[in-house]
């Protein structure tokens, strides 16, 4: 009997930052107060190490490992290099405010370089087990992350709705696996899709199995009606933790959408198609509509992302590759935007206030005009306004859309942007027509404010020039 | 003779009873902790039995990760357990809702 | 020559830049002498072409030199047609143009607007050599909005002035009517005729002239008279034809300067310039012409009359203009096409020379205009005294001043003209002769001659105008007083515009009025036997008694007669008729569609209601989000069976 390793240099990324974060854990114990610092750097050097390696170890084609249960290809890597760079901009946005609020601990970090390795795997899985250890991995990290306020009354509910709803995506999408594999036998998902698209007779099986494995993919989308965790762990849950939960693992989500839907039962495109225009549809008209109703901020972005989730299905739904592409494209600017909006929130933050109410913009303009415009380029975009980024992510998917005849789901999801542009805009008229109500200026770190800086900005010149971020989109697709 | 469907079927039930557990249990937030174990188990069950009249070793394997999974998870969940009812002195699962609209 | 032709048109283009954008830094003397450089060179160049055409005998050129672009076969094209008639155009616009330059250093001396007034005159008459030397319909219409550009933003001058917005919004407004039907005629001519440049037009138009049309369901009207009169309707507002005239007398709120150049001289006699350029066209709508006609001839009679009564130096002239222009359109309606250039050309000569002499005076009496402050001011300016008795007289038609000729020539031209409407404005423009000599010289005697009504502080700063105000006025009163005599003959019957005017030969009028014709000196000792230097010399006559002999007779004359002073007071109600009934019906008309149509149905209802209706809705699905755990996972669960529903459905 002969014994083959592993190629273990395809993961190089995955153990780098399995050990950082095992060692930061440790070291982190050692550390006085005053010294965490060195936490969060370890952290940020982790994360760039890991995106330098990452671009190391990226093969020219596709290349599995570990017996078929890991696999590096073009599309994995771009999502790997989006994840670091997000993540990256979350840890740096939410130093200050960790600080000011007695929340300046090493497991943030930790439990966030964890999260980001469940996000890694997921976005490599070539196995059904795989894939499911990651999306464990990740979940496990952000329950504790929502609940890293101990002495917050709405971060330990939040934490829990989330955990138990979590958990029920969780246990539904691994019974559509156990049928998965009851059904070809395999947990490789090239052989589930060879099985599935040869097996005509079975299709009802596969169809019945489909619907539990869409929960899982819905529920981490977000999208309606597995929506309801959001709003809730998004108002929650601290302030950096929702940063954290708005940016990557959105691009997450696409993964698994890639791998579970795509990549293996993709041969059920005709009928998962139906069920995402279901999804979509629901997600456009709950996002947009609730959102209109919110006087909390963090809410109101939530119900946005409820409903830019709705968009980004439409992308997948499309089942082409210009359709995949633009979906992509969608979840990076996607990730960028809700970065931005949420970095502003962080920034208007300070120790004892939470900048959570729509009131708290109120008046920004005269605060700092520059930010204002920051946070006005951040909802324009979101809400689709030319020349920002968001509005070309909306063109790219309509388009899409469109292409398959599918132009009542365009018309469908332009109406309600309609509707949702009223909130966004709402935000813009608070800042720039009204009196402020605290006349305090702002007081954020240099870092915080040059990286925001250049999130507003890197959103307008995507949507003056979005052809490079799109071209990689096709890139990563082909 | 216990066939491939009795196993499926109970896998169905248990799966059932965890779903069911879960929206209908009004009061003890542990209640929903042992649902979703139910849960996870009705999934093992479908494994396993997958497994052995597919002869196949690979389910198996799966069921021993889903069961250091399960107990992360259920370590996480009466962490987050804990910290709920210092802060709400309440596990009933009706008293959490002042996240709402 | 194709460069001489840009170089006219680029040469001012090139001053307003200069002035417009780097005003600031070449300063009030760089902006003036750019711009006055650039109109020099327009003017020495135009003497070249007209030389090269008239002595040496040249062809004209007709050509494109910038095809912007072409769709369905149209080309958009940027061409010169230079021909004799066109040539005289850009020589006079040029000369008047400059001299008006030079005024302007002096009348503006202590305006801040100086740099910006440069570059708006020199734009101007980039705008206006285009219009001039068209070949195409687009690039007329180009210059056409162009001058009418620069007019509004020139009336509109002295912003700050209440008045002058209004009069600039009214010039506006009433363009925007002649503009609108103008844009038309260029639409069907472009629908029947399929090209934009004038050469095959007037190649087709003679087969054209049976087709007709029918806008109105069951009548039919011919395409040309159609096209005819919509483009006319276009130069009724350009050049102030009774209906459409009631913004030039307004316009005198602009600086004098423009109002010499523009709304004397140059911008207004483009829809003349028009017809006559057209006239291959317009010869084959006999209705077209009658309607030319008739109210060329009212407008020349009617609008003098009402300059009898205005106080107002500058509105005076103004009437004067719309009365002049109004002869010149109706030598247009009776096909005496080069008569009426002829007019235009003495009249931009003798009428801006009337505009700037009004100027000087304006500038002595500290710019105030109401001419019941003036009197005696003979003594204080010699130059502008002399001058403006020149172009007082040449306005008049008293031989042998330059208006004589044009003058006598269109009124015998009308007298000859068979068309059905030529009777009415034969005797319209014949009285027009009478009413022209009595607000000219009641004008001139009230303003040089009798009591100095001045006060005292305005008396002791009386003097003449300086150089580059008297140089100019002195330029023009030449061409006043000689141009007549020397040019009637080649321009009226030596054949001067060859076929660059078409008359048919049913219309021939100038031929008719040619075989009396024996030199400018026959004519002018012939005029003694006509009634029209009689009526202007008893029309002078009258005001020398009425304003100098007797002052005390203009009082009793203005009671005896006054019901017909009520009515010219009130400018027949024109403006009341506009104001109160045409703008205050569109404003009522507005205000209704915005109380019902928008604040009602489309603010009310469409918009508020929806917003209302959206947010009712978020208001109740929002309550879906109930906060109860179990309540989420019933939602999630539904999600699920869902999903399998497809299973049973499929």
């Amino acid at each position: 009997m002969t014994f083959e390793m592993p190629d273990f240099w395809l993961a190089l990324p995955e153990m780098f930052v399995l050990g950082m974060a095992c060692f930061i854990l440790v070291l982190d114990l050692f550390l006085p107060e005053e010294r965490r610092g060195i936490s969060y750097f370890l952290a940020q050097i982790t994360v760039i190490g890991a995106f330098v390696s990452s671009l190391w170890v990226a093969p020219a084609g596709v290349q599995t490992t570990f017996d078929g249960m890991f696999v590096s290809d073009p599309l994995g890597t771009f999502l790997k290099l989006a994840i670091y760079v997000l993540t990256a901009g979350v840890f740096l946005y939410s130093r200050g405010y960790l600080r000011d609020r007695a929340l300046y601990k090493g497991e943030y970090y930790v439990l966030g370089l964890f999260g980001m390795l469940g996000m890694m795997v997921i976005v490599s899985a070539s196995s059904l087990l795989t894939i499911y250890l990651g999306l464990e991995l990740f979940s496990l990290s952000l329950y504790a992350m929502v609940a890293f306020d101990r002495d917050s009354l709405r971060a330990s509910e939040a934490a829990m709705k989330y955990f138990v709803l979590s958990a029920l995506a969780s246990g539904t999408l691994l019974y559509g696996l156990s049928l998965l594999y009851g059904l070809t036998g395999s947990l490789e998902m090239s052989q589930v899709a060879q099985f599935a698209g040869g097996h005509a007779g079975e299709h009802y099986a596969f169809v019945f199995a489909l619907a539990f494995v869409l929960v899982g993919v819905a529920f981490k989308f977000g999208a309606s009606p597995f929506h309801m965790w959001i709003p809730d762990v998004y108002h929650g849950a601290p302030t950096s933790v929702t940063l954290y939960l708005g940016a990557a693992p959105k691009v997450a989500a696409f993964a698994m959408a890639m791998r579970l839907l795509v990549d293996t039962l993709g041969p059920l495109q005709a009928s998962w198609g139906p069920m995402l225009v279901v999804l979509a549809v629901l997600s456009l008209a709950v996002g947009n509509v609730v959102a209109i109703a919110q006087t909390n901020i963090k809410r109101m972005l939530a119900y946005s992302t409820i409903s830019h989730m709705g968009f980004l299905l439409l992308g997948l739904l499309a089942g082409t590759r210009t359709g995949y592409s633009a979906a992509l494209f969608y979840a990076v600017v996607y990730a960028l935007m809700s970065l931005a909006a949420f970095g502003v929130v962080i920034l208007l933050s300070r120790a004892g206030f939470e900048a959570e109410r729509l009131g708290d913009f109120k008046g920004l303009n005269e605060r700092s005009p520059w930010f204002a415009f920051m946070m006005l380029v951040a909802m324009f975009s979101m809400a689709g306004v030319p020349p920002t980024a968001g509005f070309y992510a909306k063109l790219a998917v309509l388009a899409a859309v469109i292409d398959v005849h599918q132009t009542w789901l365009a018309v469908v999801a332009v109406f309600f942007s309609l509707i949702g542009a009223f909130y966004y805009l709402r935000v813009v008229k608070l800042m720039y027509f009204d009196a402020p109500a605290d006349p305090e200026p702002l007081t954020a770190r240099l870092d915080l404010r040059v990286a925001l800086s250049a999130n507003g900005l890197l959103l307008l010149g995507l949507g003056i020039y979005p052809g490079l971020l799109m071209g990689w989109c096709l890139a990563a697709l082909h | 003779m216990i066939t491939l469907q009795d196993y499926l079927v109970l896998g169905a039930i248990l799966f059932c009873v965890g779903v069911a557990g879960i929206f209908l249990n009004r009061k003890n937030v542990i209640v929903l902790l042992m649902s979703i174990e139910l849960m996870l188990l009705a999934a093992n069950m479908n494994f396993v039995a997958f497994s052995y009249f597919l002869g196949n070793a690979a389910g198996q394997v799966f069921v021993f990760f889903i069961l250091t999974v399960a107990a992360a998870e259920s370590a996480i969940g009466l962490a987050i357990l804990v910290v709920l009812f210092r802060n709400r002195r309440s596990i009933n699962v009706e008293d959490i809702d002042t996240l709402k609209g | 020559m194709e460069n001489i032709y840009l170089a006219i048109v680029l040469g001012p283009l090139a001053g307003a830049v200069v002035a417009g954008l780097l005003g600031r830094w070449i300063g009030r003397g760089g902006a003036h002498w750019v711009t006055i450089l650039g109109v020099a060179t327009s003017f020495a160049l135009s003497l070249v072409v007209l030389w090269h055409l008239v002595v040496e005998g040249a062809p004209a050129f007709d050509g494109s030199v910038y095809t912007w672009m072409t769709a369905g076969g149209i080309h958009f094209e940027i061409g010169f047609l230079i021909d004799r008639l066109s040539a005289l155009m850009i020589a006079v616009v040029t000369f008047v143009s400059l001299a008006v330059h030079i005024y302007t250093i002096g009348y503006m001396r202590e305006d801040p607007g100086y740099i910006r007034f440069f570059s708006y005159i020199a734009l101007f008459t980039f705008a206006m050599l285009m219009l001039v030397m068209s070949n195409n319909f687009l690039q007329l219409f180009f210059g056409w909005e162009g001058v009418g550009l620069v007019s509004y933003l020139l009336i509109g001058f002295w912003y700050e002035r209440e008045s002058a917005t209004f009069a600039a919004l009214k010039a506006f407004l009433v363009n925007r009517v002649g503009d609108f039907a103008f844009v038309l005629g260029i639409a069907l001519v472009v629908m029947y005729f399929n090209t934009l440049n004038y050469e095959p037009v007037f190649r087709v138009a003679p087969l054209m002239a049976e087709l007709s049309i029918q806008v109105v369901p069951g009548m039919d009207w011919s395409v040309v008279t159609l096209i005819c009169l919509l483009l006319f309707v276009g130069a009724m507002a350009k050049s102030a034809q009774i209906p459409l005239h009631v913004w030039l007398p307004d316009s005198m709120e602009g600086p004098t300067p423009i109002s010499a150049l523009i709304h004397a001289a140059t911008m207004v006699t483009a829809g003349i310039f028009m017809v006559a350029r057209l006239s291959p066209l317009f010869e084959y709508s006999p209705t077209a012409l009658n309607v030319i006609l008739v109210l060329g001839g009212a407008t020349a009679f009617f609008m003098g009359l009402v300059g009898i009564v205005q106080h107002d130096i500058k509105r005076v002239i103004a009437y004067s203009t719309i009365s002049q222009l109004g002869y010149m359109a109706a030598a247009l309606g009776a096909s005496a096409y080069a008569a009426a250039i002829f007019h235009l050309m003495t009249h931009a000569f003798f009428k801006a020379l009337l505009f700037l002499g009004a100027g000087s005076v304006i500038i002595a009496m500290h710019h105030d205009q109401d001419m019941r402050h003036m009197g005696g001011l003979r003594k204080y300016m010699p130059i502008t005294y002399i001058t403006f008795l020149v172009g007082s007289l040449a306005l008049c038609g008293i031989p042998p001043f330059a208006g004589f000729f044009s003058k006598d020539s269109i009124i015998e031209a009308v007298h000859a003209s068979q068309l059905p409407g030529a009777q009415f404005a034969y005797y319209c423009v014949l009285g027009g002769v009478l009413v022209t000599a009595l607000y000219t010289f009641r004008m001139f005697f009230l303003v040089f001659h009798g009591k100095e009504r001045m006060d005292e502080h305005t008396r002791s700063h009386l003097r003449e105008s300086p150089a580059v105000v008297t140089v100019p006025l002195v330029m023009l009163a030449i061409p006043s007083a000689l141009v007549g005599w020397y040019t009637i003959r080649p321009i009226l019957f030596g054949g001067y515009f060859g076929n660059s005017i078409a008359v048919l030969p049913a219309h021939n009028v100038l031929a008719e009025v040619g075989r009396d014709f024996h030199g400018p000196a026959v004519m002018a000792e012939h005029s003694v036997h006509t009634p029209a230097l009689w009526l202007a010399l008893g029309g002078i006559f009258l005001m020398w008694v009425v304003y100098w002999l007797r002052p005390a007779l203009a009082g009793i004359l203005r009671r005896t007669f006054l019901p017909i002073y009520y009515i010219l007071e009130h400018k027949y109600w024109f403006d009341d008729l506009n104001e109160k009934v045409i703008a205050a019906g569109g404003r009522l008309m507005g205000r209704l569609l915005w109380r019902i149509g928008d604040v009602r149905l489309i603010d009310g209802l469409m918009v508020n209601g929806s917003a209302w209706l959206v947010g009712r809705w978020a208001a109740i699905s929002r309550r879906m989000q109930t906060g109860y755990l179990y309540h989420y996972a019933f939602t999630m669960l539904i999600g699920l069976l869902l999903f399998l529903s497809w299973f049973v459905v499929r």
